[in-house]
């Protein structure tokens, strides 16, 4: 490769990829100020579908500081990339988000994304099932089994017909016309339940990579011929939200901005919230620096590990994955994958446990092939693009190996 | 041994009289007045579970069959992979126990290339999964198990002021500060619930068992349990931030390499470690001022059935050494088997002292310990939806080909399984040709047994300050109990371990991982990962040529307890301990859940209700798009 070449390859990996606009301008954020407000003066008007206390109150009762949600609004108002003159319509909208209900399905999936939510801190998870969302059916939380479980689902599609956003979590398997997963006395198939509880739903919401991707199950050879919920339903709004798990705050995220907007937040072409998967990780990785500097972790615990070098050469895909880990992390910003010097595994693009998730950088990976599909990951990057900076990355990779080694024999 | 392979004894099948069935879709009733009850979902557990019981007259079980509705494919998604990648995807098997697998596949890769892994490693694998033991075991009792002992409508008629004293009381029993304590507290706590109540629609709490006789605490006690389940979701968050300080995120942490750890840098920074000795300090706090009295509080009010022997599967056969007959109600096979867990020194695998001790207590025989011998764990596929190959097989060599079959469609659409073939996603795993239980209360067993003086302490504890008999432990509160005292003691023990932690790095030691030669180790190779998930003995067996998995079969604590019947009918730890039991109402499987959430199922399963012959009733006809 001439030094040209390598050149370019270095910029395309050392500039920002800003896939999302944060500024468009004045009179488009005081149209969409407006509009907000509008919509949050409307659901105002609703009576709250339980007749819930309202979320300040409670917060108010429950002791916690109203300045430390007012701080919640904010972070989550720039998380959703919304100028900061938005934040007191973020905080309403958290206070009427119990006019949203809530049903959410599990199929073939870990439940680690339950568990997830389970530890969203802003709101926190006691707010969220008691004040804030009416969560009408969650298989891991909620009291009742079997026939009354069932039953409060049947009522809960009936009375919220069309208002109710559905949350997904696992993947829907097709193989075996679909009895590799059945729910209910009457033994339905996950797609089959898939279908019909989405048919009524305001908007479907897929959370983690399985129900977004496939996930684990969809991972060659797919033994049960699992796919994402996209690949189902059709023909309604449809958010993803991948990652494994996803991140409690971007589920947040999207409830929020559509009890603020009214609308799906804008997506990208995997139907990802271009506010959490807007940028790739390598973009606003703290160890970036030293990806820069050709600094890198060459085996773990070494002292490149004790130092917080960059993990390229020990197979992190950052510089192929859009999230918003490397902001926001994870368990209220305590620590992330790269932070523990692991690195990351391209957790929510598509068939990454077939393409990224080995210990190894892309080039001389010991893996199966991908089980083909098309690389759509990323709007901005084509496939080929994203190979050849693989290709490049490993290349600028090796070059500072090369010279780090002459370095300590004296030779540069 | 052959005692305890106790098969559910059918009697002769009746000619088939005409079945005067009354149908009502998830249970009927059959010519003899047995009602056949189907259980799905089984909510509030990992995974999809159906039980389908049949119920006699007296409102007693006297047959139950656990079925897991959903499968993967795990394990054959991870043959032919690179062995250094597969402890990321088998994590994947369970988002609950998150990072059990993980460890449990990385050390049969450790196993296989001889690796022993360095002091710091070991030590963070430890409080990564010590932390888990907590955060899991605390959401466990709170937000999946409390129900089926709290009533949440019946805390709204509770006096503030007297619950107060009552929490208070506990407390002492258990020799420790309430967690909550102020009589405002519970008043504001009830307030919430009375209004959330009062608006009708209960979310997560509609449709629940409320009000039903089975619920024995007092609105007092009511109140305790609700306060503390709303404030155990608080905890719970920074107990999870404890697997992620050294883990990097949970669920499914991210820091754990096949030689040792990626966190050199986190276990070097002084903050860190103060971060988590302080939420460690905290979590401690809640668990002795509220999990531990709450659990004084429902051992006591459920000691009856937890010492009823007339309610037991194995009350009259099994007597332990304590001259007393033990087993009551949920009390199920009274045969525990441990892996054990926790590696205490640096000698390496299955060489270490460890925390949790490894052996086998057979038939409520608490004057023996057997040791495990490995080659006599096996699966058999007789009632799973799998191909067999006709003999029970070694994990090592063990085959994972579905083979469906479908249940049994009625014309109303509601469907039950075909107990006699095969009716579960799960294998049926056994131990020298026996069912043995797994999780918490063995890990217990088998320790005290060992004579293992820690757990003795922490048992005679809680046994000296409750007043209850050390019977009331093999039943279903005393699965419950088991895993409670179990949580403190691993609490306490962090402590030690967190400091050692700190003081090695002190010493200069930042090791984190072993090197090794990759393709030479990988040649050809078998390695065996078998520790304990919280839920109970877990084993990953792995084999390895040129470089890559060959094969690979997990056993996990759900598979020994909620497995279908073996070849010969040996029933398993769920079916067993639901046998016998009493239930209030038919129509409210309160008394069927409490038992199945009190193992901690980490499952997709279900629970349906069948005949006292374990047959279905002739009146179901194959839908032909399910018979394959
Ligand atoms: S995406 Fe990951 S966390 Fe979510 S269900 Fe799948 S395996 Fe579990
Ligand atoms: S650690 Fe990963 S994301 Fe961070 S700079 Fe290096 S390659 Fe990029």
């Amino acid at each position: 490769m001439s030094n040209n070449k390598e050149e370019s390859v270095k910029k395309l990996f050392t500039t920002q990829s800003a896939s999302v606009n944060t500024n468009r301008g004045e009179s488009y954020y005081a149209e969409l100020y407006a509009k907000c407000q509008k919509r949050l003066d409307e659901l105002k008007q609703l009576k709250p579908l339980n007749n819930r206390m309202d979320f300040l109150e409670s917060i108010e009762e429950e002791g916690l500081d109203r300045r430390d949600f007012l701080k919640w609004a904010s972070a989550t108002t720039a998380m959703l990339m919304l100028p900061a003159s938005f934040t007191p319509l973020v905080a309403e909208a958290a206070v009427l988000m119990n006019r949203v209900p809530v049903i959410w399905m599990e199929l073939q999936d870990c439940a680690g994304n339950s568990e997830a939510l389970l530890r969203s801190d802003g709101p926190q998870i006691d707010e969220i099932i008691l004040d804030i969302i009416s969560l009408e059916f969650h298989e891991t939380l909620q009291a009742a089994s079997g026939h009354q479980a069932e039953k409060q689902m049947e009522e809960a599609i009936e009375h919220f017909k069309g208002k109710y956003l559905l949350f997904v979590e696992g993947s829907v398997p097709l193989g075996m016309e679909g009895y590799y997963g059945t729910i209910g006395a009457k033994a339905e198939t996950f797609v089959d339940h898939l279908k019909r509880v989405s048919k009524d739903a305001a908007a479907v919401v897929a959370v983690g990579s399985c129900a977004t991707y496939g996930g684990i199950p969809a991972a060659a050879p797919n033994p049960t011929d699992a796919v994402g919920v996209m690949d189902i339903v059709k023909g309604k709004p449809l958010i993803n939200i991948p990652a494994c798990p996803a991140n409690p705050s971007n589920m947040v995220g999207v409830i929020l901005h559509y009890v603020l907007t009214g609308n799906v937040p804008e997506l990208d072409s995997l139907l990802r919230p271009k506010f959490a998967f807007g940028y790739r990780i390598h973009d606003n990785c703290e160890r970036r620096a030293h990806f820069d500097a050709g600094e890198y972790v060459e085996e773990w615990g070494d002292e490149g590990a004790k130092n917080n070098f960059c993990l390229y050469k020990v197979g992190c895909k950052g510089p192929m994955t859009f999230n918003n880990c490397s902001i926001i992390r994870y368990n209220e910003g305590v620590n992330w994958p790269i932070g523990v010097g692991r690195g990351c595994i391209g957790c929510s693009e598509p068939d990454f446990w077939d393409k990224y998730a080995y210990e190894r950088p892309m080039a001389n990976a010991n893996i199966k092939a991908p089980t083909g599909g098309v690389e759509k990951s990323v709007d901005e990057f084509g496939l080929g693009l994203l190979t050849a900076a693989g290709i490049g990355i490993g290349i600028h990779a090796a070059a500072s190996y090369v010279a780090g080694k002459k370095e300590e024999r004296g030779e540069a | 041994m052959a005692e305890n392979n106790a098969t559910v004894e059918t009697t002769e099948s009746t000619e088939t009289t005409a079945p005067a069935v009354e149908e009502k879709g998830y249970h009927k009733t059959d010519a003899n007045g047995n009602k056949h009850i189907i259980v799905d979902p089984i909510t509030r557990i990992e995974g999809h579970l159906r039980i389908e019981a049949v119920i006699d007259k007296d409102n007693r079980i006297v047959d139950a069959f656990s079925s897991s509705t959903m499968f993967r494919g795990i394990e054959t998604i991870v043959k032919n992979r690179d062995p250094r990648d597969v402890g990321l995807m088998t994590m994947r098997i369970c988002g609950v126990c998150t990072g059990t697998h993980y460890q449990r596949s990385i050390e049969a890769v450790e196993d296989a290339f001889n690796i022993t892994i360095p002091k710091n490693a070991r030590l963070v694998r430890n409080l990564i999964q010590g932390a888990l033991y907590m955060h899991d075991h605390l959401v466990h009792f709170y937000h999946l198990h409390a129900l089926d002992f709290v009533d949440v409508v019946a805390a709204t008629k509770a006096d503030p002021k007297a619950t107060a004293v009552e929490a208070q009381k506990w407390a002492d029993m258990a020799g420790h500060a309430p967690a909550i304590s102020g009589v405002a507290d519970f008043k504001a706590i009830q307030d919430r619930i009375i209004k959330f109540v009062k608006e009708g629609r209960l979310g997560i709490f509609g449709n629940g068992y409320w009000g039903n006789n089975a619920y024995k605490l007092t609105p007092e006690q009511n109140l305790i349990g609700v306060a503390h389940y709303l404030k155990a979701l608080d905890i719970q968050r920074d107990l999870a931030k404890m697997q992620a300080i050294f883990g990097g995120k949970n669920p499914h942490p991210q820091s754990i390499v096949v030689g040792g750890v990626t966190c050199v840098q986190d276990i070097q920074n002084p903050a860190r470690i103060a971060l988590f000795k302080q939420i460690l300090k905290e979590g401690t706090a809640f668990i002795k001022g509220a999990y531990l009295p709450d659990i004084y509080m429902a051992g006591t009010a459920y000691a009856k059935e937890a010492t009823d022997g007339s309610q037991a599967f194995h009350a009259t056969k099994h007597k332990g050494t304590l001259g007393k007959e033990i087993g009551g109600a949920g009390g199920g096979l009274l045969s525990y088997m441990a892996y054990g867990d926790f590696r205490l020194d640096d000698t390496g695998f299955y060489k270490a002292e460890s925390f949790f001790k490894r052996g086998i207590v057979l038939d409520g025989d608490l004057s023996k310990i057997h040791e495990i011998d490995e080659s006599k764990i096996t699966e058999d596929v007789t009632h799973s939806w799998y191909e067999g190959t006709g003999a029970p097989e070694h994990p090592y060599d063990g085959t994972t080909n579905p083979k469906y079959t479908g249940l049994e469609k009625r014309d109303d659409g509601y469907a039950y399984l075909k107990t006699d073939e095969k009716y579960s996603w799960i294998k049926s795993p056994l131990y020298d040709g026996r069912k043995v239980e797994v999780g918490p209360l063995a890990r217990m067993v088998v320790n005290y047994v060992s004579g293992d003086e820690r757990t003795k302490k922490y048992v005679e504890n809680f046994l000296k300050r409750s007043g209850l008999p050390i019977t009331v432990l093999f039943s279903t509160v005393g699965r419950t109990a088991g895993r409670a005292i179990e949580t403190e003691m691993i609490a306490d023990a962090m402590f030690d371990w967190v400091d050692e932690l700190a003081k090695n790095v002190a010493s200069g030691d930042l090791s984190t991982w072993q090197d090794f030669d990759f393709d030479e180790v990988s040649a050809d190779s078998k390695g065996r990962g078998m520790a304990e998930a919280p839920r109970g003995a877990l084993g990953h067996w792995m084999r390895i040529k040129d470089g890559k998995v060959s094969n690979f079969q997990a056993i996990v604590p759900s598979t020994w307890n909620a497995g279908p019947r073996g070849p010969n009918g040996e029933i398993g730890a769920y079916e067993a301990a639901l046998i016998g039991t009493k239930v209030e109402n038919p129509e409210e499987p309160l008394e069927i859940i409490r038992t199945i959430h009190s193992f901690d199922p980490c499952i997709a399963c279900a629970v349906h209700v069948v005949d006292t012959k374990g047959k279905e009733l002739a009146v179901y006809k194959v839908d032909p798009t399910c018979a394959f």
